[in-house]
């Protein structure tokens, strides 16, 4: 049962304009928490907040479950306003980062809670509880408490009485948050695979790029209360539309400059008297723009004698080398002193010899104007 | 520093203390076995006449059994009313919140004889005749402190979002504090009735002021010490009394620790 995310009919969720600022208590100023947020959620889509903490995706996600009511703007849930609706009228559930495990009922009454409030007959209970459990496969601790289990096993069974509502939507807090690093990985496909089986639309919050970028069909960047791009993650890590974002996402390298010509989607910067990148324009900067070039570390080749003549090429000294494994981290001087980061993958083995660069090497680096992003900020 | 050595001075520090906080009450069920009418050595011989004598003595059952009745409806009134006023103060801000609880919180400070005075002014100004309802009252009054402390702190305890939870869920606000709120707080709140009633059921300044022509315990025992020859009986009393309460303090305390729950191991272990 495999539903791809689509535009027909409404969206599952919409936030329009939506504001929420907290009265500051005894200083002087109120806090905006979520400042102008505009999200249009396609059905069955895997759609991912992402941020610093403090950036208002926790706020956004409480608004849609209804903890928190809009200070301006509306929340639509399947094209319904939620102004109006408390939580327990909203068809969205929500995994909670603490799980929020009922420590006085057992798993199987934990999972039935939604269905017992809403009176569901006691032998429809039964079955439908049993389904939830297997779909987390956790078929045999329905008699336990929740302090019985790890934290895994409590992750699933907040998902599993979250997904026993059949919910229109799904929210989750940051729910893989207190998980370790391996468990964490294991969960963030499982989820996926979950995602994909049930159908419903996730909105998914979390400050993790990688979980974000693994999960996610869409991902909406979040920073000081306000979206400031959304996309695929495809789109997001290669096509950021801001120094924000290139930076929050993924590692990225920076160099200052300002617009010498334009050609269409090419355009040069000139970074230092006599030095000019190429690179490529998406958000329309002019002649004369002040710009910021992000070249991810990755894209960027080395040469460890003077190649033939080509674009963005530069003379490089070699200043510190990280060997992490499956790259080697190489931390470079611009002939104008900038730095620049280069991630240089180990496809042979040196164990036996001493890495080709060392610091104090001279080098030269290349990167193609397409990976090269002009950014307007 | 030493440890696991007790030095002498320890030793009979340790031996004078627990005489003195443990001997008078010994003496008190020595004494209610001792076949005669005098609290003094020697002892006489065995008897449990006073047993007899005391539960056949109807003003003296008449007045437990007035403080058991008075003690579990006021303790009742108090557990409900400081289980509100503890859900009110933990789980919702509020202006002048902090006074709520300072003013709530005084009885506890307030000396019990100066309540009185001023309760028994009160319903004198009110014409309120005195009764077993106004001493329940007045134990109403001393005991929501004591219930809003021990249940807000098992509130307190209470992981937030466990209500945002449940209505997330589908529960409405009542049906959040049906199925959620108060099962978490009941053994705080069992326990909160226990020592209720225990304070209840030794209380004598407030009984003493506002009492009717029905006595209390404490109040009964009170009137009896001028009558030598009753002596043994308030004695034999005192012995089941407090027998009674240390059985009833101990179950409470067992109570209060149900359901909390031991060490979490949450992000440890495989899935």
């Amino acid at each position: 049962m495999t539903t791809k995310p689509t535009l027909n009919g409404l969206p599952a969720v919409e936030l329009r304009n939506v504001y929420k600022t907290y009265p500051a208590g005894r200083s002087e100023h109120e806090v905006a928490a979520v400042n102008g947020v505009n999200l249009s959620l396609l059905s069955g889509e895997f759609f991912t907040l992402l941020g610093p903490s403090g950036c208002g995706k926790t706020t956004s996600l409480r608004m849609i479950a209804g903890f928190e009511t809009p200070t301006a703007g509306e929340v639509f849930i399947q094209g319904q306003p939620m102004s109006h609706v408390p939580p327990y009228r909203r068809p969205v559930n929500t995994v909670f980062q603490n799980y929020a495990l009922f420590p006085h009922l057992t798993i199987e009454k934990n999972v039935a809670f939604g269905l017992t409030v809403q009176k569901v007959p006691k032998a429809e209970q039964q079955r439908r509880v049993r389904e939830a459990l297997e779909l987390v496969r956790l078929p045999t601790v329905g008699q336990r408490k929740p302090t019985q289990l790890s934290g895994g096993q409590q992750q699933r069974v907040a998902l599993a009485r979250a997904l026993i509502n059949r919910p229109a939507v799904l929210l989750l807090d940051e729910p893989l948050g207190a998980l370790d690093y391996k468990l964490r990985q294991a969960m963030q496909l499982e989820l996926k695979a979950l995602q994909h089986e049930v159908g419903i639309t996730f909105v998914y919050v979390t400050h993790d790029q990688e979980e974000a970028l693994t999960m996610s069909d869409r991902i909406a960047v979040m920073s000081a209360g306000k979206v400031l791009q959304i996309g695929t993650p495809i789109e997001i890590y290669e096509r950021p539309n801001c120094r924000f974002v290139a930076n929050f996402i993924g590692e990225t390298n920076f160099l200052d400059g300002r617009v010498t010509r334009t050609n269409g989607n090419r355009c040069t910067v000139q970074v230092a008297d006599g030095l000019e990148v190429s690179g490529s324009n998406y958000s329309a900067a002019a002649v004369g723009d002040q710009v910021t070039v992000s070249i991810r570390p990755e894209k960027i080749r080395i040469h460890e004698s003077r190649p033939e003549p080509q674009p963005n090429l530069f003379e490089v000294a070699v200043d510190r080398v990280a060997y992490i494994g499956s790259d080697t981290q190489l931390f470079m001087t611009m002939p104008y002193g900038a730095k620049v980061r280069v991630y240089d993958q180990n496809e042979l083995s040196t164990v036996d010899e001493n890495y080709f660069y060392a610091a104090g090497d001279q080098a030269w680096i290349s990167w193609r104007p397409e990976n090269a992003l002009v950014l307007k900020d | 520093m030493r440890r696991g050595k007790l030095t002498s001075f320890n030793f009979w520090y340790f031996v004078l203390f627990t005489a003195a906080l443990y001997l008078p009450i010994l003496l008190l069920i020595v004494f209610s076995f001792n076949d005669a009418q005098a609290l003094i050595f020697p002892l006489q011989g065995f008897t449990t006449r006073w047993y007899g004598e005391m539960v056949r003595s109807t003003e003296l059952v008449g007045s437990v059994w007035h403080s058991i009745v008075m003690g579990v409806l006021s303790s009742l009134a108090a557990t409900i009313l400081g289980t509100m006023a503890a859900i009110g103060v933990v789980r919702y801000k509020f202006p002048g919140r902090g006074l709520f609880v300072a003013v709530a919180a005084m009885p506890l400070v307030i000396p019990y004889v100066v309540l009185a005075v001023a309760m028994l002014l009160l319903f004198s100004q009110l014409n309120i005749p005195l009764s077993l309802w106004t001493v329940g009252l007045g134990h109403v009054i001393i005991n929501i402190p004591l219930v809003l402390l021990i249940v807000a702190a098992r509130l307190i305890g209470m992981e937030k979002n466990l209500e945002e939870a449940a209505m997330d869920l589908g529960a409405t606000y009542w049906s959040t504090l049906l199925r959620v709120t108060l099962p978490i707080a009941f053994p705080a709140m069992v326990a909160a009735f226990l020592t209720s009633f225990t304070t209840s059921f030794d209380e004598f300044a407030l009984a003493f002021f506002l009492i009717g022509p029905e006595p209390t315990l404490p109040v009964y025992i009170y009137s009896q010490l001028r009558f030598p020859s009753r002596l043994p009986i308030v004695v034999t009393m005192a012995s089941v009394i407090m027998v009674a309460s240390v059985l009833m303090i101990v179950f409470s305390e067992y109570v209060r620790h149900w359901g909390s729950a031991p060490a979490r191991s949450r992000s440890e272990g495989a899935p």
